[in-house]
């Protein structure tokens, strides 16, 4: 405590005059998160309020910012191919530290903690929820104090994904020394209270409930945070949480406001705060089944072997249902801020975004009329198209949420004025997204023609997510069903692609690469995108600084928040 | 007296045994799975070894012994250490019933919110009895009186309007409207002089009155039909005779009778107070029992779910047996033997 003050007295004579802001000048920040922060170890969490609840106290290496773009957090530079950082065959990667880190305890921060960190979630025992950020890692050298060398068993074009980004941070060694493994759940004080070199420091915390932070007193920079301390509030639903900012003042800042957009725009006339959206990579599709899902094929149902769809394998047909969508309309009835239409699987960031796809965009049932008629679908008397004996009709299915049930009916009614009929269905998400092997419901198993849901890819690196409509990926009783290729979309040549960007290390290669995949999967019909989804929170006009982040915590730069003059 | 008591207590063990097994039980054959709410973006090879680290991977038998050994042996030798300050055994490698959530023991959680559901659950019930007896002894003396009427129909109104309807009425009025009052319950605030006991008392009030009102509608209702079928009796006539002033044979005579059986209603409810008030303590964020428990089942927390539900039990069969003495105190009619 003393050593604490004189270190504070010293900085604080050093640094007067200087500054221009001073460390905890503005008193309190409030914030509210809907759902209770459990836990404050993001290694033993999944959950994205736990994850950004820690992010203040605990960093990574580097940071993702606003536009999804790499900045160095506690190293000077990020390590790539061309400065030496990323090894020639791509199988390691060595940081570089910034020299003076201190943890908010005062010791020192080193690659030891870095490599212990590693280590940490590497225990087979401690079933650490983050272990995909670890994947192919085969080992963390220390260098020597300021350095660390992590080596991957295979050669790794993208290598950022340990200590990168809010989900991988870097914890303390001598803290969590002895909480490997099984014992990790066990050690509760450090996993709710965790030493780290972020801007505050935890002072209380009540799990499901709150936590209370004050500046932390060793922080690198002087002048930073703006606020003494912050109340992280829990709890409760959406809709109240934006009213506490917009309307009653209360707190400064609410994540995730899924409240209906009429809704949010009339508690934002009060004029007290502003709603911000951010957009990360997140796309409500229609997955369109390219196997025949006909229950009479018993085992073969929705496999390769039960042989292709009756219809949806005809390009007009797929053609013909993303023109009938009015996604425009999608948006406003149902996301508001929280989504723009969109005709890409792939469409941030910014680098592999294609552009070939956008006449999706504007709704055409005449055009998509003529192209069915041109396909030789002509109408029955029923007004449902029919070729060949085949009935162009079609079971549309997606778990249950009231959003989704509202696409469901506009969509089945623009599907209905170009001769398609539709029949809905909802599951519940816990089924759906489940994956009971025994449950017959599940988006995997995919017993429909059609089925809808949002899916994205953590960090900024789209090579693995793209991977994913590879042949090998498609589900089938031979894998358990365990595959995220629900079009069971197969072609030799998108595979080629695949086998290609995974020994792509230069960016603007790999942007090219993914462009290619994800104009052939639109092209091809194997998916019809329709909304690009972000996140929406809300902020009170008094508070500065934020910079709303989709690829890594909201709470980023919480460090540079400050109150409006 | 004394050895029913004994005797209801003996009982109560077997019961309470099997209540903890059917809640086990029901929670296992639920459909749920701690890793459902985990993003997308985590593979299934990882759930899988999330969920073998949750101890998942062993078959219900032992679970449910191992649920045991922690709540009746490890948890009590704890509570015993930590009172007197001693050291029993292996105290260091002792496990006690984990939260899944929060990786931290579940009584610990559980101690951690009593204060505040105690204060507002429990004030509320308070405030609630306050309100009800008045109401409930004039309603039944000047019967169908204006005064009768209207308190009929306030309370009729109190129980059937939902407290998550009552409750957002209220925020908007007094938070969003006109500013009086916080609609977000501090639970951190510490209450150390005469202002900020004033603060508390200002986050206390709405979901205090919210929950006061449904349980004075509902014990008025008793106190008035307990008043009635006493003031008809022979006793009252007799005291009247007698010369007594009708003061002290309404408020001596006729409520000291009408109360046992309120007695009891109020008894047998207060178990419900430690069991918080999920719906009010969610919209008023006072984060009690009630909200632990709705995270618990929200996110698969089975061991948080089966650890409070169980304590919820033991409660209620404890109440009822204070009931039912506290029963055979009040009225020397009845006579355990």
């Amino acid at each position: 405590m003393k050593k604490a003050l004189v270190c504070t007295a010293v900085a604080a004579g050093l640094f007067a005059g200087s500054a221009l802001a001073e460390r905890g000048a503005d008193g309190q920040l409030n914030i509210i998160y809907w759902q209770a922060v459990s836990i404050l170890n993001p290694y033993l969490s999944g959950g994205t309020k736990d994850v950004e609840a820690a992010s203040m106290v605990i960093e990574p290496l580097a940071h993702y910012d606003e536009k999804g773009v790499m900045v160095p957090n506690l190293v000077d530079e990020i390590p790539t191919v061309e400065n030496g950082g990323v090894s020639e065959d791509l199988k390691s990667i060595t940081w570089k530290l910034s020299s003076g880190l201190k943890w908010s305890d005062g010791s020192p921060m080193t690659a030891a903690d870095v490599a212990f960190t590693a280590e940490y979630c590497l225990h087979p025992e401690g079933g650490c929820q983050q272990a995909s950020n670890f994947n192919d890692v085969e080992s963390v050298e220390v260098i020597d104090d300021s350095t660390v060398k992590v080596n991957f068993s295979v050669a790794k074009p993208f290598p950022y994904g340990p200590f990168v980004g809010a989900q991988a941070p870097v914890i303390q060694k001598a803290q969590f020394e002895n909480c490997m493994g099984a014992k990790a759940p066990e050690c509760t004080e450090a996993n709710f209270g965790p030493i780290g070199t972020g801007p505050f420091v935890v002072s209380q915390f009540k799990a499901n409930d709150v936590v209370v932070y004050e500046a932390n007193p060793n922080y690198r920079d002087e002048a930073k945070p703006a606020f003494s301390s912050v109340v992280f509030k829990g709890g409760g639903d959406a809709a109240s949480a934006a009213r506490s900012v917009l309307e009653t003042g209360e707190f400064d800042y609410a994540w995730n406001l899924q409240v209906d957009p009429e809704i949010l725009a009339k508690m934002a006339s009060a004029g007290k705060g502003a709603v911000v959206s951010a957009f990360g990579t997140s796309v409500e599709r229609l997955m369109v089944n390219m196997t025949n899902p006909d229950p009479a094929l018993g085992d073969k149902r929705a496999t390769i072997e039960g042989g292709p769809h009756p219809f949806l394998t005809d390009p007009a047909v797929r053609t013909a249902l993303s023109k009938a969508i009015d996604r425009q309309t999608l948006v406003d009835v149902g996301y508001g801020e929280a989504g723009q239409p969109t005709c890409n699987v792939l469409p941030a960031p910014a680098v592999y975004a294609s552009t070939a796809n956008d006449a999706c965009l504007g709704q055409d049932i005449d055009a998509a009329n003529k192209i069915l008629d041109d396909a030789g679908w002509a109408l029955g008397s029923d007004g449902v198209r029919v070729k060949d004996g085949v009935r162009l009709s079609i079971l549309y299915q997606t778990s249950t949420n009231s959003v989704r049930q509202d696409s469901q009916a506009l969509i089945k009614q623009w599907w209905q004025e170009i001769g398609v009929e539709t029949e809905l269905r909802n599951i519940d998400a816990s089924v759906f997204f489940g994956g009971d092997q025994s449950s017959p419901d599940t988006f995997q198993k995919f017993f429909a023609d059609i089925e809808m849901y949002t899916n994205n890819f953590d960090g900024t690196d789209p090579e693995a997510y793209m991977a994913n409509w590879a042949c090998k990926e498609i589900p089938s009783p031979e894998n358990q069903w365990l595959g995220d290729n629900m079009p069971r979309y197969c072609d030799a040549e998108y595979d080629a692609l695949v086998a290609q960007m995974a020994v792509t290390a230069k960016l603007e290669e790999r942007a090219e690469l993914a462009k290619a995949m994800n104009d052939m999967l639109m092209q091809d019909g194997a998916m019809i995108p329709l909304i690009h989804r972000g996140g929406v929170s809300a902020h009170a006009n008094t508070l500065e600084g934020v910079r709303m982040n989709e690829w890594d915590s909201e709470l980023w730069n919480v460090a540079d928040w400050k109150r409006a003059e | 007296m004394f050895n029913y008591t004994i005797r209801r207590l003996l009982f109560a063990v077997p019961t309470l045994l099997v209540i903890s097994f059917l809640i086990f039980a029901i929670l296992d054959l639920a459909p749920s799975d701690p890793t459902g709410n985990l993003p997308l973006t985590i593979p299934p090879e990882v759930r899988e070894q999330i969920r073998i680290s949750l101890g998942l991977g062993e078959p219900f038998p032992i679970r449910y012994l191992k649920w045991l050994q922690q709540f009746f042996i490890h948890e009590p030798l704890n509570l015993i250490e930590q009172w007197f300050g001693v050291s029993i055994g292996d105290s260091e490698n002792r496990l006690r019933v984990q939260s899944w959530a929060t990786r931290s023991p579940v009584v610990d959680l559980i101690v951690e919110r009593m204060p505040q559901t105690l204060w507002v659950v429990g004030m509320s019930y308070v405030v609630g009895i306050l309100i009800a007896i008045p109401i409930g002894v004039i309603s039944a003396y000047k019967q169908y009186s204006i005064f009768d009427q209207v308190g009929t129909f306030i309370s009729m109104v109190g129980f059937s309007v939902p407290t998550f309807f009552t409750g957002l009425v209220m925020i908007v009025v007094f938070s969003s409207t006109l500013g009086w009052l916080p609609s977000i319950y501090d639970t951190t605030h510490k209450v150390t002089d005469l202002a900020s006991f004033w603060v508390q008392v200002k986050q206390m009030i709405m979901p205090v009155m919210v929950l006061a009102l449904f349980n004075a509608s509902q014990l008025s209702r008793f106190m008035r039909a307990s008043m009635l079928d006493n003031l008809s009796q022979d006793y009252v006539r007799t005291a009247r005779a007698k010369g007594l002033k009708e003061k002290v044979v309404l408020l001596v005579h006729v409520l000291r009778n009408s109360l046992i059986p309120v007695v009891t209603v109020i008894a047998l409810g207060i178990p419900q107070i430690f069991g918080g008030a999920i719906i009010t303590e969610q919209i008023f964020r006072v984060n009690g029992l009630g909200q632990l428990l709705i995270i618990g089942i929200q996110g698969a927390d089975i061991p948080l779910v089966q650890t409070l539900t169980f304590i919820f039990a033991v409660l209620i069969v404890l109440f009822n047996l204070i009931a039912d003495l506290v029963y055979g105190m009040l009225d020397p009619r009845i006579r355990y033997e």
